[in-house]
């Protein structure tokens, strides 16, 4: 936990209310996302009991396993999950754009991508072993399972993988979006908590968010008092009816949380970045669908050695780009790095706007600035910066010493004699530049799969669909 | 395997070392903290080199891979070394005047030398050509997916590191990788020995760097089963304060250190903000005391004073670091984090330890070969700056990392190491 969230609990539990620690979302709404909230089968790995899902918040669709323990019942409930979400995700299939690529051929972009949006952390996970014991199973041969259930195994899959990558608003868990914009006065585990963390935000806290009887747990997990006493009557009492309207009552109360924090989120200014990286998802969510397309083999139990290394790439690679984004964004989240000395703001007290460097052809506008800062700076001289006040600039630090930077504008001043308006700051601006910086290099490229070298245990044998592809142990 | 015993001599185990290089696709040589492995790297370079066979040495730093390079010209001037290098790397000038090294940023700018050295970063970039051996330095700093990315430019290769350091790691979470045996998380020499379990692995059995007061504590805490001795016996190494102390505090830290090698200055205890200043003045102090008490270090190298530059400090964070510089010390001691002194070596090293202050124990802050590259960087002492209560913590922290199914088990575990150097620095606290 940085200093500055440290500092927002505190002042949360002194004012009794969570404290933002974002000034914009860092997250993409939806216009229509789909809120998902899945139960499990207490004491099973994944047993699904019921689920509440829907588009619209005045309309949740309830489908319950009346006997969780039926495998069968399990799959007839994935295949009338399956009848609501693919339809959902593929809704967005037609309308696309084309995209160009350099050194690539084009392809179709969807406009708009499906949005899951879950509790918690915990529901993402469930998810995602939903996905892993459906996408494996077959419609034909031994144990058939209804149609679209390999299907929704195939996207629930990749929800729940894309909700661990870096800034993908794919699939979000609503809790940690919130305390990614609100520091609450409670710990990080007691935050995974949606009914505390929005009271916290909302009314302030309240002991109530801890009773199961007035706010069920906002699953995957129910609360075995429930379970005990509600639940497993219902289900001896083998009455489909009893069994649906008592999961309801712990649904619904969770359901009505989720779009309260679909609210409060909306509330909330996009950040610049969030559109970007929503394309970028845009691309991944097309991506997937041309896979599917194409009749590729579902997603593979375990990464290979190479995929795995590509996925670590790429995830890192979207971590860095996320930070540095949230910072360019986000003043609050500057801050943070204008306390470690990455950033500095502050006032330009003189500049050199015609400043030059080189001779003749080579001669190259370099404007200098001075900024005079509060703020610790520890940027080594020569370091690239950047600045969320002009996004096209690059910089260069070139001395810091007692308050004053003195920098060297390098990168986008064009090819004039004189700088354009406004392109160098004026006397008096506040101004902040940062080291950290979004232009990364590409990563270099990883052997083949078939080409894995000996270190890493040699080529992977090829995968072979088999109808024991469907067992899994523990489902 | 071939695993050394104890009472083999260094020079047997490189001459079995350099033995088992044609017999096998790889070998592994374990270096416990100032046991000769560059020295070892560059023997073999020189060893191989002579077969007239090309060879490519793969390090983890720009640092590393131009001390390798004034090593290898230093011993054996005759060998001709191409150094590649980044687009935006400078050469530093003591490389510049070295006979038979050329710099360049592609294989072809470089001619033919015998020898190629580059960090794994920039052999990531290079394809089109292949070398019949390859030494990795530092292989245990190295994920293993930097491995994969190189890993079909050579035949063979010698993998080179020491196993206590810290482990390599990743701003994203892993966890979906854990217990593959290629998890690219894992080092490169752990991901290397699980796909074949066949290759030799060598440990040198003698640390010439940590004199005697220092090579069975560090030994036992992070080496548990493979334990290494120091190459001077106890008395060998001496470090004397030439003027007196005042009786403050910290003249008593030093003059313990002096002694016996390590002491534990020992603040009172309270939860402080990572960057606690008390703890940081502390530190600062005993670094400009330890300047102008005078201290010479005497040694089998010979007596020589501890100048600015022989003295580190060390921290875990970051901002500690920056905390620390700010607090007025000389320009030319060194202070850094856990992770950039790795593979450095000073006479004295005052460390301010990581658990100091805090009000948990995180994987971050257990993680044995943090503790283990702060405490292991010495030639004559230690001086640890810490607050009270860091045993009573680690009893309320014990361990709480989920075990995974197939991930190896990682010894030494971090909360039994740091007890155990706890455990001996209390007897030097003052």
């Amino acid at each position: 936990m940085s200093l500055l969230t440290s500092l927002a609990r505190l002042r949360a539990v002194e004012a009794g209310r969570a404290q933002p620690i974002a000034t914009v979302r860092h997250c993409h709404l939806s216009e229509r996302p789909m809120v998902f909230i899945p139960l499990k089968l207490a004491g099973e790995a994944a047993a699904p009991l019921a689920a509440m899902l829907g588009t619209d918040r005045d309309a949740p669709r309830l489908l319950v396993v009346t006997q969780p323990r039926n495998r069968d019942l399990r799959f007839a409930w994935a295949a009338e999950l399956a009848g609501v979400l693919v339809p959902y995700v593929e809704s967005f299939l037609g309308s696309t754009e084309t995209v160009e690529r350099r050194n690539a051929d084009p392809y179709e972009r969807a406009l708009d991508a499906p949005q899951l949006l879950l509790p918690n952390r915990a529901g993402v996970a469930f998810t995602r072993l939903l996905g892993r014991s459906t996408r494996f199973r077959r419609t034909d041969g031994p144990y058939p399972v209804p149609q679209g259930v390999p299907l929704l195994g195939r996207w629930l899959t990749y929800f729940a993988e894309r909700a661990a990558y870096p800034g993908s608003s794919l699939a979000m868990a609503a809790t940690e979006e919130l305390a990614r914009h609100w520091a609450s006065g409670q710990s990080a585990l007691e935050d995974a908590n949606l009914a505390a963390l929005v009271a916290w935000i909302t009314t302030g806290p309240s002991d109530e968010a801890e009773d199961p009887l007035v706010w069920p747990p906002a699953g995957p997990a129910t609360d075995p008092g429930f379970d005990a006493e509600v639940l497993a009557p219902a289900m001896e009492s083998e009455s489909a009816e009893r069994v649906t309207e008592a999961l309801r009552t712990q649904l619904a109360p969770t359901w009505r949380l989720m779009w309260q924090a679909v609210d409060l989120l909306r509330a909330l200014e996009p950040g610049a970045g969030v559109a970007q990286r929503w394309e970028q998802d845009r691309a991944s969510f097309s991506g997937m669908a041309a896979q599917i397309e194409e009749g590729a083999p579902p997603q593979a139990r375990r990464d290979g050695a190479v995929a795995a290394a590509a996925r670590l790439a790429r995830m890192e690679r979207a971590q860095a780009a996320y930070d540095v984004q949230r910072a360019y964004d986000d003043p609050l989240v500057m801050a943070e790095y204008r306390l470690t000395g990455e950033a500095f703001a502050g006032e330009v007290v003189e500049t050199v706007p015609d400043n030059t460097e080189g001779e003749g052809r080579s001669r190259k506008l370099r404007p200098l600035v001075v900024v005079k800062t509060d703020d610790p700076v520890r940027i080594p001289p020569g370091t690239s910066l950047g600045t969320p006040q002009r996004r096209g600039q690059g910089a260069e630090l070139v001395s810091a010493d007692g308050g004053l930077v003195t920098l060297k504008i390098t990168k986008g001043m064009g090819r004039g004699r004189t700088p354009t308006p406004g392109a160098v700051p004026e006397p008096g601006e506040r101004v902040c530049y940062t080291s950290l910086t979004d232009d990364f290099q590409g990563a270099p490229a990883l052997p083949e799969a078939e080409a894995t070298p000996w270190t890493h245990g040699g080529p992977p044998p090829a995968y072979v669909p088999a109808d024991e592809d469907a067992v899994e142990e523990w489902s | 395997m071939t695993q050394a015993a104890p009472e083999l001599t260094p020079e047997q185990v490189i001459t079995a070392v350099l033995a088992d290089l044609p017999r096998h696709r790889g070998v592994v040589v374990d270096s416990p903290p100032g046991a000769g492995k560059s020295t070892l790297v560059v023997r073999a370079a020189a060893h191989i080199a002579a077969t007239g066979e090309p060879l490519m040495i793969v390090a983890q730093t720009n640092e590393q891979v131009d001390d390798l390079v004034t090593r290898l010209c230093d011993k054996h001037p005759h060998l001709t070394v191409g150094r590649l290098s980044a687009g935006g790397y400078v050469t530093p000038a003591r490389l510049l005047d070295l006979p038979g090294v050329t710099v360049g940023t592609r294989v072809q700018d470089l001619g033919d030398p015998d020898i190629v050295i580059a960090t794994a970063d920039k052999w990531a970039w290079i394809a089109g050509r292949t070398w019949p051996w390859a030494i990795v330095d530092e292989a245990y700093q190295m994920r293993s997916d930097k491995l994969l990315r190189i890993a079909a430019l050579f035949d063979r290769a010698l993998f080179v590191g020491d196993p206590g350091q810290l482990d390599p790691f990743s701003v994203v979470d892993g966890d979906r990788w854990s217990g593959l045996s290629w998890d690219p998380l894992q080092s490169a020499v752990s991901v290397l020995l699980r796909h074949n379990p066949d290759l030799p692995v060598h440990r040198l059995p003698v640390s010439w760097r940590l004199p005697a007061s220092a090579a069975p504590v560090v030994s036992r805490a992070f080496y548990p089963f493979t334990g290494f001795r120091s190459g001077t016996g106890p008395g060998e190494r001496r470090l004397e304060l030439t003027t007196g102390g005042m009786g403050t505090v910290h003249d008593r830290a030093l003059e313990e250190a002096a002694r016996s090698g390590w002491a534990l200055l020992e603040l009172p205890n309270r939860h402080t903000v990572r960057t606690d200043g008390e703890a940081v003045e502390a530190v600062a102090l005993l670094a400009a005391r330890l300047l102008q008490r005078g201290a010479v270090a005497g040694s089998e190298q010979g007596e020589r004073p501890v100048t600015a530059d022989r003295i580190a400090v060390g921290a875990a964070h970051r901002d500690q670091v920056a905390a620390i510089r700010a607090a007025g010390l000389p320009p030319e001691i060194t202070v850094d984090t856990a992770n950039r002194l790795q593979g450095r070596e000073y006479d004295v090293t005052i460390v301010l330890h990581p658990l100091s202050g805090r009000r948990d124990a995180t994987a971050f802050h257990l993680e044995s070969g943090r503790l283990c590259v702060l405490a292991s960087r010495h030639r004559h002492a230690c001086v640890v700056v810490a607050r009270a209560g860091i045993a009573e913590l680690l009893d309320a922290h014990p361990s709480a990392e989920p075990v995974r199914l197939g991930a190896p088990v990682k010894f030494p575990d971090g909360w039994e190491a740091n007890q155990a150097v706890l455990d001996h620095l209390a007897r030097h606290r003052v």
